[in-house]
């Protein structure tokens, strides 16, 4: 990895230059308020639900807990990253939409995140690691096993490109 | 992924799944101001003084408001008006506010709402209900003159003398505790007064209807100069109404005393502080059995904590009236059921709505009396539960709709293999952890029964080019009401669901249908659509049978095209077009009446709910020999939901009506200490992770209900109120110990 530039942080592609007031905020509150991002939610400001999960360097990360100082130089994917330029869905977001994985939505971007995060490094999973991966992101609508079909479908669909 | 299977629909998942949606803090406005709520410590104590000028002085604020500002009634409630949306003359429990702070930023508001002063004189702590109602005991309302809330009586035939016949006599106490509805997104508002005068409310409720009732009589306004608009909501489980309506109010206030748009978003700890919760239950049951098994009387005295403010509290323990027997035939029955006010938080409507307390305790009692009786839990179920044309204990015939409540119990019982896995459970035997299975099962009227008025509008407008809007009185709380009645609106009239867009829904264009609370969404909502696709039709077949060779009855929507008997078809928007060309609107307002009950509140008879559902649901466990710990290996549920309109949605009303049930069996409890919270985040407040949860098996039953248009019923509510008692009574046949009090998981 490039050594972390004091004064940039890349957020889906594209490099923002930061000043010294950014870097004091809370990501989450950066994302949120100064680049419109409110994908990633607050659910409880103490980093246990995981609605504000974004990916920093394609690991999860509570953005509700980290300051803007602590991630320059890299390289963060919000739940708006996600899919291709052209608006194309991510197998995984098309999954969690074909699965009935969605409800409310309110924990959905944390939750496609950690999942996506989770099927870079497992591409295969059982459904038990399926449920293991996504056992620090809150849902109260779903009961979690339509989540787990989703992430075990998005395997299969691109397991079958390969 | 079976290929074969169904690809899931909602209208708003792409949104959702890339983050588009917006929620209501997501939304920004230009000169917003944001809004917070002032606490104090105290948890009954009468106001002396809110001192709020230093708070004023902060940097950045623009208005500090207190009681004194409310330029119209500061009282609110869906009963009782006994809420004071702000503290004026005493604070009745430990989440009243006493102030709100508007600021330009959050954390300007943050800083200096710690700055308002509340000086107050202590008064006694009403904590304990039974306590509350002692002669002489202080009271949370003096004006009322006693702690009571309601009193809901059941009385049918002759007790003493049902009691006097059986053979077998259990008595059991139970209790349940404070559970919180731990919606993902907190409360949240965002008001502006518009140039035409009207305050236009954003919020996160799932009644829209009393929000607007709240925030205009709040700001002494009529209901026409307030709309409340539909917004995206991340979850409510029957717990956004009063609350969320009092949020909105006091931040409508805001933005009339200021003139400028403002926001109020919840912390986490505030939303638990201060937002009602599932009433925890003391209940006493007596139950008499014959010599034959069957259940002669019943005898029940429950009392449920109110809290500091009424809110639904006599409609939440009139259905654990209702349903005080569980779905069983009992000749003779004698109850009641208390509210009761104390300086606890105030409880209200959660999923289940009275049912999974009463479920908790009578599932465990049939159970007990089986036992004693000589009987199994599922024969004494069998010899007992409601059939075709059984009567219930409040009188009413159950008739004019598929009673199949054996249905779905033999569909469990056979689906997990019931009986043989009983026969393996440990019963507190064996060298390993305990092993054991148990089942639960109910039945629940639907909708709103005799609580009230229980009717619902939807308007349907076809457009010029065939395209159709959807409007109706029924929230979107993330269950997917909106998709379902997209599908039952594109299958009445024969187009496809992409012709259709649901607008979001505002007070002032639908009339007022009610809350979209009591799994009444599927029912009431798309009876409503069903009577307003009817009209359209009538009005489309009108204008072309003529050219089509036939009468207007006779016209088949299908395909997207109007049909004749003889072949001859005109398409759907050409249909639409010939209604425009004539001067005519294909335009239809839907509204649907929940048929006719009656009810008999003195002795707690009538015909409650105008039709019923049944479920029935089993679990798996083990516990940890040494460390008491519960692991569900497996859980079913069979639910009789009348009709299947959207089945991914539908499946996810099962696993996560289950998940939530689950977390009220096995851990789930809001714990206080001297009328404050000790839960205030989910660090503190556990519910259910992913790995709490097994693989769940849905079975999904189709008896369509002749009493609702779509034919559908419920689903929301009866998926959640029996995972507990499953639990419960599975934890008893793998440990040989019964838990009479909720949650279980673990050793105390």
């Amino acid at each position: 990895m490039k050594p972390a530039d004091p004064n940039t942080l890349i957020v889906n592609g594209r490099r923002l230059r930061l000043t010294a007031r950014d870097r004091r905020k809370s990501l989450l509150t950066f994302l949120r308020e100064d680049l419109d991002l409110t994908g990633a939610k607050r659910g409880c400001g103490i980093g246990v639900c995981g609605a504000c999960t974004v990916l920093a360097d394609g690991r999860p990360l509570r953005a509700c807990r980290t300051r803007v100082a602590n991630v320059l130089g890299r390289s963060l994917t919000t739940i708006e990253g996600l899919a291709a330029p052209d608006g194309g869905l991510n197998p995984l977001q098309q999954a969690f939409i074909d699965n009935g994985a969605i409800q409310c939505g309110y924990c959905t971007p944390g939750m496609v995140l950690t999942a996506h995060a989770f099927l870079l490094k497992h591409p295969q999973p059982t459904r038990v690691e399926a449920r293991r991966a996504i056992a620090a992101n809150l849902c109260r609508c779903t009961g979690y096993q339509q989540v787990i079909d989703a992430i075990m479908a998005a395997a299969s669909c691109c397991r079958k490109k390969e | 992924m079976d290929e074969l299977k169904e690809k899931a629909w909602r209208n708003d998942a792409a949104a959702k799944v890339t983050g588009r949606t917006r929620f209501t803090d997501d939304i920004k406005l230009p000169g917003l101001l944001h809004a917070v709520p002032v606490y104090s410590d105290f948890v009954h104590a009468r106001l002396v003084d809110i001192d709020t000028a230093a708070a004023a002085k902060s940097r950045g604020v623009v208005r500090v408001i207190t009681a004194r500002d409310v330029p119209g009634n500061n009282r609110c409630g869906q009963i009782l008006k006994d809420i004071h949306v702000l503290a004026d003359d005493k604070i009745r429990y430990h989440g009243d506010v006493a102030a709100v702070v508007v600021a330009e930023t959050r954390a300007q508001a943050i800083a200096a709402a710690r700055r308002v002063r509340v000086r107050a004189e202590p008064l006694p702590e009403i904590l304990d209900p039974e306590a509350a109602l002692a002669p002489g005991a202080a009271l949370v309302h003096e004006e009322r003159g006693t702690n009571l809330i309601h009193r809901h009586v059941i009385r049918k035939g002759d007790a003493i003398g049902g009691f006097a016949e059986s053979a077998h006599i259990v008595e059991q106490e139970f209790r349940t505790p404070f559970v919180e509805h731990a919606y993902l997104e907190p409360e949240a508002a965002l008001c502006r007064v518009r140039d035409d005068g009207v305050v236009e409310v954003r919020g996160s409720m799932q009644h829209p209807y009393s929000t607007r009732r709240f925030v205009a009589e709040f700001l002494g306004l009529p209901l026409a100069r307030v709309e409340i608009v539909g917004t995206p909501m991340g979850g409510g489980f029957g717990g956004k109404d009063d609350t969320a309506a009092i949020v909105c109010a006091r931040t409508a206030l805001a933005a009339l005393l200021t003139g400028r748009p403002v926001k109020m978003t919840y912390e986490r700890e505030w939303s638990m502080r201060e937002s009602y919760k599932r009433h925890p239950y003391r209940l006493r049951y007596r139950m008499g059995v014959g010599a034959d098994g069957l259940i002669r009387a019943v005898e029940c005295r429950i009392v449920a904590d109110g809290g500091a403010y009424c809110s639904t509290s006599p409609w939440v323990t009139w259905r654990s009236t209702v349903q005080c027997c569980g779905p069983y035939v009992v000749p003779h029955v004698d109850g009641e059921v208390l509210s009761v006010y104390t300086n606890h938080v105030f409880t209200g409507a959660m999923r289940g709505f009275g049912s999974p307390q009463v479920n908790f305790a009578v599932e465990q009692l049939v159970e007990i009396a089986a036992e004693k009786a000589g009987l199994s839990g599922v024969e004494f179920r069998r010899r007992n539960m409601v059939r075709q044309g059984s009567t219930t204990v409040t009188g009413q015939v159950l008739e004019g709709h598929a009673v199949s409540m054996s249905e779905v119990f033999e569909r469990v019982l056979a689906e997990c293999g019931y009986e043989t896995k009983l026969r393996r459970s440990s019963q507190g035997r064996g060298e390993d952890d305990y092993y054991g299975i148990g089942l639960a099962m109910s039945y629940r009227g639907v909708s709103l029964g005799a609580e009230g008025t229980d009717v619902c509008a939807a308007v349907v407008s076809v457009q010029f080019d065939g395209s159709v809007l959807l409007e109706a009185g029924i929230h979107e709380n993330g269950q997917g009401a909106e998709s379902a009645m997209i599908l039952l609106l594109a299958e009445e009239l024969g187009v496809d669901r992409s012709r259709i867009v649901y607008r979001r829904p505002s007070t002032s264009a639908v009339p007022d249908s009610g809350t979209t609370v009591a799994s009444r969404a599927t029912i009431m909502g798309g009876g409503a659509v069903s009577r307003a696709a009817a009209s359209i039709r009538l009005q489309m077949a009108g204008a072309v049978a003529t050219d089509l060779g036939c009468r207007p009855e006779e016209v088949c929507f299908s395909g997207g095209r109007l049909t004749a008997p003889g072949g001859r078809d005109v398409g759907f928007a050409e249909a639409a077009q010939r209604l425009y060309r004539d001067q005519k609107y294909p335009y239809a307002l839907g509204v649907f009446q929940a048929p006719h009950v009656d009810w008999k509140e003195s002795c707690g008879q009538g015909r409650a709910y105008f039709t019923w559902v049944y479920g029935c649901q089993a679990v798996e466990l083990t516990v940890g020999r040494r460390s008491g710990r519960i692991r569900l290996l497996n859980a079913w549920a069979a639910h009789d939901v009348g009709r299947a309109v959207n089945r991914a949605a539908l499946l996810g009303q099962f696993y996560g009506g289950m998940a939530m049930g689950a977390g009220y069996g096995l851990f789930e409890e809001v714990a206080m200490s001297g009328g404050r919270l000790r839960s205030l985040n989910y660090d503190t407040y556990r519910i259910p992770r992913s790995t709490d949860m097994p693989d769940m098996t849905a079975i999904v039953l189709e008896n369509r209900d002749p009493l609702s248009p779509s034919g559908a019923k419920s689903i929301g509510e009866p998926a959640n109120e029996l995972m507990a008692p499953a639990i419960a009574n599975a934890y008893y046949h793998a440990t040989g110990r019964r838990r009479f009090e909720l949650p279980i998981g673990g050793e105390k």
